[in-house]
């Protein structure tokens, strides 16, 4: 793929990517959120956040399966979408709901459970953002890069578990996020498992002759 | 051959059009997933609506805070029958037909009887209430119902003495509430009070609010309100009202028994499991209000839970 080609692709990325964002402004400036704008506010920052940590962990098996190497030159935008949102999504949280108390916001994120998986999300996120430049890469060395930077695996778990914990009885939502996850990371999990298997040894002497 | 500038130029030109066309495909997938859009709710004026006297008014009958709006109210449901999507509630219960509605008033009492729902409205003129609406998913309203006490209906029918408990239970009909045909909770839903709790003045059966009568979202024709507690006590659309002599079961509290008790009295020190009571999200405001204990009205109904654990009977 030509190096226009790749820019003009991630700037189709970075546009829609706002594009959410674009629509979250507008309505509320427009008084359309609904009736509980706070709620809403939280609620979609927070899937966002989830639907950009599900594209990025799609990309790796796209790349293998489909062919399409050069999806990984995207890879990197779409995680710090995913940490963008989440970001966004902790400020609604802390100024909506905590009305900018500090204290209140860290009671209550240490006192809940789905508060603490997910803070644990944005937290490990953290790591990957900055480590995210082709500098850092350079520096960590591929090898340790690539563990380090599965800290996205955690914070994509803890971020579909945190969803579930605060959904009242219609869990059907969280589930779908919770099923697409779960398929990313079994394809991990697959090649992980063939590529550990051992060659199968020929035994040059019986086991029986031995005793 | 094509010269380079106007390759380039047509080029750019299809790119800006790639560009311009997913963003609108985004913003119109984003819209489809959050529709906006006003729907109208256009129910009957209820004649001769009684408003509170001041006494009335100092105990409780009307709150002195900022009513909600009627858009608020009645496009931001708890209705499961309906969905379970807040928002989703008003579209899905339009048309909800409330004909030849009827309620059954039995059990334990001298006089069952089934009402027809005009008859059962006859007993008592409307009164105008005006009360608060905690949700426990800490959210709340002020909402202005049309209603009178559940204990005047309940005085029709002569409780027996052996009745410590009313049971309630909404329409169970899957084709007209399309929610009941998913299992996310088990149908018909079901409440309950205490005798003394029913009795209550502050108790009311609804049949209205802002002086029209109840659109099918919040409840149509006729429900349950208890101001004192969360929202989900105040049961909708209900056909069955029985008086029974032990405590009956409640669809959350059977749904979730360590999340939603059989009391679910508003407490801002009693946590949900799950997240805080001590504050809510008032409907229509920006920042958050203090939740009350017994949601404001501890004057009027403390003495009912005297010595009680709240903690344990939450």
């Amino acid at each position: 793929m030509k190096e226009s080609d790749i820019r003009f692709i991630k700037l189709l990325i970075l546009v829609n990517g706002l594009v959410p964002l674009a629509l979250l402004v507008w309505d509320q400036s427009h008084n359309r959120l609904g009736a509980n704008p706070q709620n809403f506010l939280i609620l979609t920052t927070g899937m966002m956040t989830l639907i950009f940590l599900i594209l990025t962990m799609a990309v790796t098996p796209l790349r293998k399966i489909a062919g399409l190497n050069w999806l990984i030159q995207f890879r990197r935008m779409l995680g710090l979408y995913a940490f963008f949102y989440g970001c966004l999504h902790f400020l609604c949280f802390f100024s909506l709901d905590r009305a900018f108390s500090v204290s209140s916001t860290l009671t209550e994120m240490l006192k809940r459970k789905y508060l603490i998986l997910g803070s644990t999300a944005l937290i490990v996120m953290i790591p990957l953002a900055i480590t995210s430049t082709n500098g850092m890469i350079k520096r960590l060395g591929g090898k340790r890069w690539r563990v380090l930077h599965r800290l996205a695996y955690v914070a994509a778990i803890a971020g579909v578990i945190h969803y579930y914990m605060q959904v009242k009885a219609d869990t059907r939502q969280p589930l779908v996020f919770a099923a697409v996850l779960a398929v990313l990371l079994g394809y991990r999990l697959m090649v992980y498992l063939k590529q550990r298997k051992p060659p199968a040894p020929t035994p040059a002497v019986k086991p029986e002759a031995v005793i | 051959m094509t010269p380079e500038a106007v390759y380039f130029n047509r080029r750019t030109f299809i790119r800006a059009g790639i560009l311009a066309a997913s963003a609108v495909a985004t913003g119109v997938a984003y819209r489809q997933l959050n529709p906006v859009g006003h729907g109208k709710v256009d129910t009957p004026v209820i004649p001769g609506l009684v408003k509170p006297t001041t006494t009335e008014a100092a105990n409780g009958f009307r709150v002195d805070e900022p009513e909600t709006s009627f858009q608020d109210i009645t496009h931001y449901n708890n209705f499961y029958e309906f969905s379970t999507d807040k928002e989703g509630v008003a579209p899905a219960a339009a048309g909800f037909d409330t004909k030849g509605w009827q309620v059954s008033v039995e059990g334990l009492v001298n006089k069952p009887k089934v009402f027809a729902l005009d008859d059962l409205l006859k007993i008592s003129p409307p009164e105008e209430r005006i009360y608060r609406m905690r949700c426990v998913e800490a959210w709340s309203m002020v909402i202005p119902w049309a209603g009178f006490s559940l204990s005047k209906l309940l005085d029709v029918v002569e409780p027996l003495s052996s009745a410590k408990y009313v049971a309630f239970q909404t329409l169970l009909d899957p084709k007209r509430m399309p929610g009941q045909r998913s299992d996310v909770l088990d149908w018909p839903y079901v409440e309950g009070l205490r005798m003394d709790e029913a009795m209550h003045p502050l108790a009311i059966l609804a049949s209205g609010l802002y002086g029209r009568a109840l659109p099918p979202q919040d409840g149509a024709p006729i429900r349950l309100v208890v101001p004192w507690k969360y929202g989900f006590k105040g049961i909708k659309s209900i056909v069955k009202i029985k008086l029974v002599e032990t405590q009956p079961r409640t669809t959350w509290s059977e749904y979730a028994p360590d999340e939603y008790g059989f009391y679910a009295n508003v407490n801002p020190h009693v946590d949900h499991p799950r997240w805080s009571q001590a504050t809510e999200q008032r409907i229509g405001e920006f920042g958050r209000r203090p939740t009350l204990m017994f949601n404001g009205y501890e004057d009027e109904v403390g003495h009912l839970y005297a010595g009680m654990d709240l903690r344990k009977y939450f």
